[in-house]
């Protein structure tokens, strides 16, 4: 019985990460698509202040490309940390998600620091008794207590307005309230462990240890023992779960920032881009309206540069 | 008629599924603010409603009703084969990833209803959220296309209503991509309403007639949508020089065709026939700074329009290679883009990624182009003659998806006094559609025009008309709205129209290098005739 939920852990882990690979290669698979940005675009340096580009510049093609990747970063980390874009654009519902995101982040790193801790237990010999160990731990239970708290709190009150909302209520699907309130079950049967019977996260962070070196033992007997397992068992499938639906977003909105919004590389004579778009290019229509007399065999050059009258005349007006 | 119409309610019974209801509108500034004295909105005819699908008491597309069991069928089918390519990378290499993760990511938190002039406008109507046509589709997509279960995507009824509202319901869209801006994960509901756009037409044969058979078809069979050969618009170009040299005093010939110039400027061949100042301001200017320019003949190449832009790929393709295979032809150094927004767009930005080799010639903007000269003080300007209040609107193309939105002001700065120019609120990246993007300016059948004023230009309307608040408004104080694309240009034309804005607040409208000749020492006052309007 105390094997399962370290199998569920194990399980958790490999299905979010292939889940999260598949959908990366997915979308860095699919063919170069056509400029489609959208201003202000941070990297745009000094312009970007007021939304501008290159384009500004006369004879851009002949100049250095000024392009400010710190400036990227910048606004990456504060819509990633703070969800500018919700918080300008969404407040009252910024108010429900920023918890519920930053949340998932602190818990996201008192995981981490549970394990890193382990393995810097197992290396140095006295790191747990040590007055680093001592705030290292000191951190794992404010990032741990605070972010399930928080995101808890942030995920009812997203539930709420999924529930209530005249502007949701019609857009909201079963999913929608599953998904909320998985993460309520599972975020709040973790944080009861931690309020009941784990204050000090000792046993979450044992059977993090035990997950690292491979050791399948039960970290508490009765009810402490069985809450971990509970919690831990549902978190795993909540981990596994996330990456099969649409809350993967954390991978979507990468490529909709970095390969649409902010995809503004010019392309040159002669440039790396040719490739790929002499590739695009020869694939074959199949469109069937009448104007577009591809017959199913023509490719896209075919097509773009036939003679009008070729599908001038076969247009039924 | 439902007020407040769910998503389901799209696949609903016959008739209209809601309306713009301007009962239920927000009342405009002074001297607008009594609603109930605002021009009233022509209702949609009955003939009309009883050949054509009707979305919400007005038509764009003329969709006509199917007749049969089997067009009914064939219309679903159609829909459903165009929907699977779209998804398919060699038909729709063109915005596969853009539309995947739209598709995929959107939380449906509606951020973006708000930003949308269009559903603020409606006074919320649902039928008019940017995510409402996006929603449909995507649960259409999910359910009928990939079969999965209604319980994560949501559920929606296929049928011939549904698909021909959905089609309709695509051209309630302005393409402005305000909402895209606003949404925290990225979505892009105004490329959504463009990929609906081009499934119907590019699968289905069905868009708005002004769009295809009278533009780009027209522009590609005679050389442009306004059905002038190269002829005629020599000829008119022609009587544009002498008008402009008689109302300047300065002699202008247009060049054509010259093998070699530095520039090949492209207008949108509607300033040839609407705004004949528009283009000869551009002669003037080029002439006074001393470019190397030219016009060219060739099919389509004196037309910058591209309308393929609005609903089409395949359409913006041929338009641009006709572009392109001009300026090769006559071997200039690069194209220059006149004053109109969506040819800045479809030949700059979306061209980038189709454009190779030899084909791959430079396009520019003309606003930096210009500004270079401005700073190089190739031309002498007198702001003062420019003394009445100025404000500028922003078309979307070339601000929000191309990063240009300085230089046209540090040229407003050199030909407006300061204190005369009236910034709109909000401005440059943020802007507000005119009302007449993505083709609206120029779909006027049956009572579409009046809710293009009504709904997508009534926020543009309310700006101009905050921005000249605390001016007198009557037209003995004229006031000038400058719109520096052709498109947005018919639009305001049409709306201040509407609104009898002259007569009632002395508000006229006009593009940028008109400012900049009236404000030319060299050339005879008064180039901004207040008169014609």
């Amino acid at each position: 019985m105390s094997l399962i939920p370290y199998l569920l852990a194990y399980a958790g882990i490999v299905v979010f990460v292939v889940a999260v690979i598949a959908r990366i290669r997915m979308f860095a698979r699919m063919p170069m698509h056509l400029r489609w940005e959208l201003y202000p675009v941070p990297h745009e340096a000094s312009r970007a202040a007021h939304g501008g580009s290159y384009l500004e510049e006369v004879d851009w093609w002949l100049k250095p490309r000024e392009v400010s990747k710190a400036a990227e970063l910048k606004a990456m980390g504060t819509e990633i940390l703070f969800l500018e874009a919700l918080h300008k654009h969404n407040r009252p519902m910024w108010r429900s998600s920023f918890p519920f995101h930053f949340g998932l982040y602190l818990v996201i790193a008192a995981t981490a620091l549970m394990g890193a801790g382990s393995v810097l237990a197992h290396l140095a010999d006295g790191f747990a008794a040590s007055g680093f160990g001592s705030l290292w731990h000191a951190a794992v239970v404010l990032t741990g207590a605070v972010g399930l708290a928080i995101s808890i709190y942030g995920a009812l009150g997203l539930l709420q307005r999924r529930l209530t909302s005249p502007d949701l209520k019609d857009f909201t699907t079963a999913a929608d309230v599953f998904n909320l309130a998985f993460f309520v079950v599972a975020f709040g049967c973790a944080f009861l462990t931690f309020a009941l019977f784990d204050r000090s996260f000792t046993l979450v962070s044992t059977f993090i240890h035990n997950l690292v070196t491979l050791r399948f033992e039960p970290v508490a007997s009765g009810q402490a023992g069985l809450m971990v397992g509970v919690s831990v068992s549902l978190l795993a499938v909540l981990l596994a779960y996330i990456p099969l639906t649409h809350m993967s977003h954390f991978v979507g909105k990468y490529f909709a920032y970095h390969s649409v919004r902010w995809n503004d590389a010019p392309n040159l004579q002669g440039g790396p881009q040719e490739a790929g778009i002499m590739a695009n290019l020869t694939q074959k229509v199949t469109w069937a309206a009448p104007h577009i007399q591809s017959g199913g065999e023509k490719n896209w050059v075919e097509v773009a540069t036939m003679d009008y009258k070729k599908y001038g005349g076969g247009e039924k007006k | 008629m439902i007020k407040n119409p769910s998503i389901r309610d799209l696949a609903r019974g016959e008739g209209p599924v809601t309306e713009l209801n301007v009962k239920d509108q927000e009342p405009l500034p002074p001297p607008y603010d009594k609603l109930d004295e605002e021009p009233p909105m022509a209702a949609l005819s009955s003939s009309a409603k009883e050949r054509f699908v009707n979305l919400d008491n007005t038509i764009a597309v003329n969709i006509p009703k199917p007749k049969t069991k089997a067009e009914e069928e064939r219309l679903v089918k159609g829909f459903l084969s165009g929907m699977q390519k779209l998804f398919n990378a060699g038909d729709n290499w063109t915005f596969l990833q853009p539309l995947v993760l739209s598709m995929e990511h959107c939380a449906r938190c509606q951020t973006c209803s708000e930003s949308c002039h269009i559903y603020a406008e409606s006074g919320h109507n649902p039928l008019y959220r940017p995510n409402y046509r996006s929603e449909i589709f995507r649960r259409l997509y999910f359910k009928h296309i990939k079969k999965e279960g209604t319980w994560a995507r949501g559920d929606m009824e296929l049928n011939w209503e549904a698909v021909a509202r959905l089609i309709e319901l695509a051209y309630r869209c302005n393409l402005c991509r305000r909402c895209a801006q606003t949404c925290p994960i990225g979505v892009d509901n105004g490329m959504m309403a463009r990929e609906i756009r081009k499934l119907a037409s590019q699968e289905l044969g069905i868009r708005p007639k002004e769009l295809h058979d009278d533009g780009s078809m027209l522009q590609q069979k005679v050389g442009s949508s306004t059905g002038m050969s190269s002829i005629v618009v020599k000829d008119n170009m022609d009587f544009i020089d002498e008008e402009m040299t008689e109302k300047t005093g300065l002699t202008l010939k247009t060049p054509w065709d010259v093998e070699g110039a530095d520039v090949l400027l492209m207008h949108n061949a509607g300033e040839i026939l609407a705004w004949p100042e528009n283009p000869g301001a551009f002669g003037i200017l080029l002439e006074a700074a001393g470019v190397s320019w030219t016009l060219s003949s060739d099919l389509a190449a004196y037309d910058s329009i591209n309308y393929g832009a609005f609903y089409d790929d395949v359409q913006l393709a041929r338009t641009l290679i006709l572009h392109i295979q001009a300026a090769k032809k006559l071997k200039v150094k690069k194209i220059l883009i006149g004053e109109c927004g969506h040819a800045h767009k479809a030949m700059t930005v979306i061209a980038d990624r189709i454009l190779t080799g030899d084909l791959n010639i430079p396009r520019e903007s003309w606003l930096p182009f210009m500004v270079d000269i401005v700073r190089q003080g190739r031309i002498k300007f007198d702001k003062s003659r420019n003394d009445f209040p100025v404000t500028l609107h922003d078309p979307c193309n070339i601000t929000r998806l191309m990063g240009i939105s300085e230089p046209q002001r540090e040229i407003m700065r050199a030909v407006v006094p300061e204190e005369r120019f009236r910034e709109m609120t909000p401005h440059g990246v943020n802007n507000y559609c005119c009302g007449g993007g993505s083709g609206f300016a120029i779909i006027g059948g049956h009572n579409f025009p009046d809710w293009r004023f009504r709904g997508p230009g009534r926020r543009k309307f309310r700006q101009i008309l905050n921005a000249f608040q605390g001016e007198k408004m009557d037209k003995e104080h004229p006031k000038y709205v400058c719109a520096p694309c052709s498109n947005c240009k018919g639009q305001i034309r049409d709306m201040l129209k509407y609104y009898d804005a002259w007569e009632k607040a002395g508000i006229n409208y006009g593009g940028l290098v008109e400012l900049m000749v009236n404000a030319m020492p060299e050339a005879k006052p008064g180039f901004i005739d207040w008169e014609w309007h």
